[in-house]
């Protein structure tokens, strides 16, 4: 019974991670309509970023992941104004394809920067807890927390100021959004921006217990592609269940019916999902 | 009609001549490093072949191509390694494996289009690779399979030296060409285009739609099978890492430096593109760097890629020919049906 707990806070923690990820993916979708292959890249550079802030300048670790946070807003934003900008026109599988452009290019920076070696951001918080029987460190925690107040925060924004509504209404009609006097240009840097910072929350978050190295962003991509198309695109309460039930299952799959085949078990969930209902689970009208 | 004959005249006797270049290589070569290049580049080349099948012409970005050529492989690796079977029957039936394995994959992922297909391609991709790397007790798991048997001989033809693989190599590759500009000339390639340029149009005009993808993704598969194959062979160790998501993604840059939807694009952007990372060795860490940004800069500026750059360029001159020459000769207008031809796919 300890151990089904065990798996299932630690489920959470990774479906926390996903979250975040899967959240800016969602929220990009929304606004350009592609798939941006390169944001697991992101979340891999705001990982590093954290790294080297904390490990070469010795700064705290809340103010690294900070500091990161807005190197990545800024970086979202470049690869806004000059990969997906220029491409707003091309077909879909052009935006796709030099999304792909983008990403090798980043892995490959951060291969040449930063070598191809495993990293650890240093870990603070590794008192360990024992809430109910359940033995949890406190980075685990934080994770937890760190995610549900970056969810809130990105709700209110969305829900209740004026420039966070901008993104919701470009997503459900761009052309109405315009009509109204939005300016589509800026709100599609500040989507770039904001899931950026998602990201790099989210690896800032997960560096000390999951590692840091320069192709951990081709696996999450992969992963939170598989969470997006669960919660059916562009839909944000999709993309937070869809996490959830991901890091569960992972979890729990891990422990009960293979740790070997793992990383499997996601993509065939997709598979699975996609054979029986084309359009996803929660889709909410095709693209 | 004069000025075409004599179009067809140069364009036949540059096929000859690239012919001739191709027999004559391994003994114009300088040295064997470059022989081991080209025939490993004429191999990627049959794979990314079937890739120009599915992209170029059906339009459909289909990421599992990877996984296909690591399932050709495989299997032809495993099939002679662990039951001695020759390479002439290991061969086809890797081919045949994965066509069975892709048009089971077809049948699912194309009930979805657009993003959820890419996707679910990506994935099924993943999968077959992660397989392969797990499935320690068949296929020798990360440490991989060593001593794949070279071809058996076929009477008095040895396949023992480098050069006799090398025109192995380049008579599956001529065939993979002969068949694939069959394809794409006859009445079934114009209904792969058809789907491309629209799926409801092509509907409309009584084309089976779903047949139509299966079997352009079974061919696809089928050479990138033969492609496994001869990869297993020609390279004798076989690593998990041919089938992963990496390789697919070389694919599509060679593709794509090449030219989609050409005859020549695949051959001419695989060449090109390994020629140059083999020449760049010693900055292989950049290579990526460079190769990333270029795949934006082409699919932004050329999405017809080096063959579709160079006969649009073509097809300007000839017309700016066409319309001094203008003074009442009745010259067909060549640059036009040049110009359509090129707009890449959308």
């Amino acid at each position: 019974m300890d151990l089904l707990i065990q798996q299932v806070v630690n489920g959470f923690t990774l479906g926390s991670i996903y979250c975040l990820v899967a959240l800016g993916l969602t929220l990009i979708y929304g606004i350009m309509e592609v798939p941006n292959f390169a944001h697991g890249h992101l979340y891999m550079v705001g990982g590093y970023v954290t790294f080297f802030m904390m490990t070469l300048y010795g700064i705290n670790y809340w103010v690294s992941g900070l500091i990161a946070g807005i190197v990545l807003a800024v970086l979202g934003i470049l690869l806004e104004r000059i990969v997906f900008n220029p491409m707003r026109n091309s077909p879909s599988t052009n935006k796709f394809i030099a999304a792909v452009g983008a990403m090798m290019f980043i892995e490959a920076v951060a291969r040449v920067l930063w070598g191809s070696d495993f990293r650890s951001i240093p870990a603070i918080y590794d008192n360990v807890v024992m809430i109910g029987g359940v033995r949890l460190t406190e980075q685990r925690l934080i994770i937890i927390a760190g995610a549900v107040i970056l969810m809130v925060a990105l709700y209110l924004f969305l829900k209740h100021t004026l420039i966070g509504s901008t993104i919701e209404a470009m997503a459900q009609n761009r052309d109405g959004a315009s009509l109204v006097g939005i300016d589509v240009n800026r709100v599609a840097m500040l989507t770039f921006a904001v899931a950026s910072l998602l990201a790099s929350a989210a690896a800032s978050l997960s560096g000390p217990i999951f590692l840091v190295y320069p192709s951990m962003g081709a696996l999450i991509i992969m992963k939170v592609f598989v969470i997006i198309v669960i919660g059916g695109m562009g839909s944000i309460p999709g993309a937070v269940l869809g996490s959830f039930i991901l890091g569960m299952t992972e979890s729990l799959g891990a422990t009960y019916i293979s740790s070997n085949y793992k990383d499997v078990i996601a993509f065939a969930i997709l598979v699975l999902i996609l054979s029986i209902k084309p359009s996803g689970l929660f889709a909410k009208g095709g693209h | 009609m004069d000025l075409i004959k004599k179009m067809y005249k140069t364009k036949y006797i540059a096929y000859l001549a690239v012919f001739a270049l191709a027999i004559a290589f391994p003994y114009i070569s300088p040295n064997r490093y470059y022989l081991t290049v080209v025939t490993l580049g004429f191999i990627y080349a049959i794979a990314v072949y079937g890739l120009n099948l599915i992209v170029g012409y059906l339009g459909q970005l289909s990421l599992a191509q990877a996984g296909f050529f690591g399932l050709g492989a495989y299997t032809s690796g495993l099939l002679s390694l662990k039951l001695g079977l020759s390479f002439w029957l290991s061969l086809p039936i890797a081919a045949v494996a994965t066509t069975t394995v892709a048009l089971l994959v077809g049948l699912i992922s194309f009930r979805t289009r657009g993003h959820y297909f890419v996707i679910l391609t990506l994935c099924i991709g993943v999968i077959i690779h992660l397989v392969i790397e797990k499935w320690d007790s068949l296929t020798g798991g990360v440490r991989g399979l060593i001593g794949v048997p070279i071809p058996s001989s076929i009477g008095p033809i040895e396949f023992k030296s480098l050069e006799s693989q090398y025109y192995l190599v380049l008579a599956f590759l001529i065939l993979t060409i002969f068949v694939m500009s069959r394809i794409v000339s006859s009445l079934v390639g114009r209904t792969f285009k058809s789907i491309r340029n629209s799926e409801e149009l092509a509907a409309t005009l009584g084309i089976n739609v779903m047949k139509s993808k299966l079997l352009a993704f079974g061919i696809a598969a089928f050479f990138t099978g033969i492609a496994g194959a001869l990869f297993s062979s020609y390279i004798r160790f076989l690593g998990p890492e041919i089938a992963a998501t990496h390789l697919t993604f070389e694919f599509l840059l060679f593709l794509l430096i090449g030219g989609q939807a050409t005859i020549a694009g695949p051959l001419v952007g695989t060449l090109l593109a390994s020629g140059i990372t083999e020449s760049l060795q010693f900055m292989q860490e950049y290579r990526m760097v460079v190769f990333g940004a270029l795949l934006i800069v082409i699919v932004k500026f050329f999405p017809g890629g080096l063959v579709g750059a160079t006969k649009s360029l073509k097809a300007k001159l000839e017309k700016r020919v066409n319309q001094r020459k203008k003074s009442g000769t009745n010259l067909p207008s060549k640059g036009e049906s040049h110009a359509a031809k090129n707009r890449g796919f959308n």
